[in-house]
């Protein structure tokens, strides 16, 4: 079978070369975090190794530097995301924060009875903000409901109203692999004069998003999906709306003139931007989007779905594998959930290991998911750039074992 | 990692074998334990008598790993005083966390050794230790 993305991309990789209980490593667990090309590691070590510096508060040549690292990565970003200007970008510590930034802020000029609509197939990270600042301040939370192939039906939609106040939905969910329809979910959200915020966590690694294409008023992300370090995320905001919003963290760097007994702030994005930043992040961010850039995400796409179609259709083979999410495969990405008749998944996933093959087990932060689909948990596997043919061949004769160690036939 | 030596045959009897996974008619003491990162979620119910456990069982659901610790613990601590039920979780705990090198005192544990190993999978020992926990919390009471 022919691969869109060539295998010698992984040796850009050195973590592939590992050996995991003895076997070659096959890391199917992108979908919490993937490997970082050397590339990424060397922009990192480059930066502490020759600019570090504490950025916007020196005149000194090396916090110049370091300033100028950090704002060419906003300038990255925009771009990557096609957004009107750096300012409308604000680097967080990942996804988890924007989301919680979004809630406190947004919330603030909420009134008791506005609506806030999720999706039951959220991460519990864009759920528990929401659900706290529901309860504080009297608030409706909602859910869209999915179908049993994980897709949204149109009936669903009646839920967005002139009361919605605002929308928040993962473009792709991590458990169900689905891709969901943002761009006409954001258009029915204005027409009721909703905001939309878009998680992209789990989509923007693998395929082109375009803030204005969606017209998502909020977007947020996190670096270490998508090749990049852990502890650095993204919050895109239109201009007008971050604007009009109060900041989330109070500290050095978001002020203006601080008196006594008040402050006025900084313009926006840095009033949402306390403390000394991650810089090292922000750079090892822009060396991942630069590598993202170089291999197209287009190809990246298109790899993915010939990775997914080839072990869905070796999964489905296997009669004690029960698959969830669509079928459709043009409806999902590289992320594919299941579970072995018979076995926890944690057993699952211990079992995969023996044989170098990682995996992800249990409820993905998705528990409102999971006791709506009526499961305690379930496996999951997810792929990237750099995976091939050959590890879904370890992976499906690896899970052919499994049961067998827990004393089960076949 | 050797999976012969955590999924072992005495492991996978109690995983199958459910005589210990039932309901109880009027238990003294229910205790639910959770392991909320992987979903094991078991209801440990226990019937004591003048400081003796006369019977115990548990429902719920989880990986093999929490199940057989689950179910070996019950016919371990069936008949036991509660102190030295608490003795005996003191003392599998204790072994999980390598902190045991008297081996009388690991014999006490009978079938219970059996999860010797998993201190050697970091990512399985909350399963093994799940009903023991879960044993303190209602002997606590």
């Amino acid at each position: 079978m022919s691969q869109i993305i060539d295998s010698k991309i992984r040796e850009d990789f050195p973590i592939l070369e590992k050996k995991v209980n003895g076997s070659r490593l096959v890391y199917l667990d992108n979908a919490a975090t993937t490997q970082k090309p050397k590339c990424v590691v060397d922009a990192i070590s480059d930066y502490y190794y020759n600019h570090n510096g504490n950025p916007h508060r020196g005149a000194h040549t090396l916090s110049i530097e370091a300033t100028s690292l950090y704002d060419n990565a906003k300038k990255k970003v925009q771009n990557f995301i096609n957004a009107d200007s750096e300012d409308e970008i604000v680097f967080t510590k990942n996804c988890t924060e924007s989301l919680n930034l979004l809630a406190y802020s947004l919330s603030q000029s909420f009134k008791e009875d506005d609506e806030i609509l999720l999706c039951i197939s959220e991460h519990h990270s864009n759920i528990l903000p929401w659900q706290r600042i529901s309860k504080e301040k009297n608030l409706i939370l909602k859910y869209i409901y999915v179908n049993e192939d994980g897709t949204i039906p149109e009936s669903e939609y009646e839920k967005i109203n002139k009361n919605t106040k605002l929308i928040s939905i993962a473009q792709m969910s991590n458990v169900l692999g689905t891709i969901f329809p943002v761009k006409k979910i954001s258009q029915i959200a204005h027409e009721k004069g909703a905001i939309v915020v878009i998680d992209a966590a789990q989509s923007i690694p693998h395929m082109k998003v375009d803030v204005k294409d969606i017209d998502a008023d909020f977007l947020v992300f996190s670096a270490h999906k998508m090749l990049g370090p852990m502890g650095i995320g993204v919050l895109y905001g239109k201009k007008h709306l971050l604007d009009n919003m109060p900041p989330f963290l109070l500290g050095g760097d978001m002020i203006e003139y601080v008196y006594e007994n008040d402050v006025t702030f900084a313009q926006v994005p840095y009033k949402f931007e306390a403390g000394t930043q991650n810089v090292e992040g922000a750079v090892g961010l822009k060396a991942a989007i630069d590598y993202l850039e170089k291999i197209g995400l287009q190809n990246i796409e298109a790899h993915e779905k010939m990775l997914t179609e080839y072990a869905v259709e070796e999964m489905l083979k296997i009669p004690y594998i029960e698959i969830y999410g669509p079928m459709d495969l043009e409806k999902r990405g590289g992320i594919i959930s299941f579970n072995v008749k018979d076995i926890h998944p944690h057993d699952v996933s211990t079992i995969l290991d023996s044989y170098g093959v990682a995996s992800r087990a249990g409820h993905h932060c998705c528990q409102p998911l999971m006791r709506y689909m009526g499961i305690n948990s379930s496996v999951r596997i997810s792929f990237y750039l750099y995976n091939n043919i050959e590890d879904i061949d370890i992976f499906i004769d690896s899970i052919k074992n499994v049961r067998k160690w827990l004393g089960y036939g076949s | 990692m050797d999976l012969n030596q955590i999924y072992t045959q005495l492991i996978m009897e109690h995983n199958k074998n459910t005589h210990n996974k039932r309901a109880l008619i009027n238990p003294t003491l229910i205790e639910h334990g959770h392991n909320p990162s992987c979903g094991d979620d078991i209801t440990l119910n226990l019937i004591e008598k003048d400081g003796i456990i006369v019977d115990a069982s548990f429902t719920g659901s989880g990986c093999a790993i929490s199940q057989a610790s689950t179910s070996i613990m019950i016919d371990l601590i069936k008949g036991k005083k509660v102190s030295e039920a608490m003795e005996l979780a003191e003392i599998f705990i204790k072994m999980i966390k390598k902190e045991i090198d008297d081996d009388s005192e690991l014999e006490k544990l009978e079938d219970a050794v059996a999860f010797e190993n998993i201190s050697n999978m970091p990512a399985r020992v909350k399963c093994a230790v799940l009903p023991w926990h879960t044993l303190e919390e209602a002997l606590k009471k």
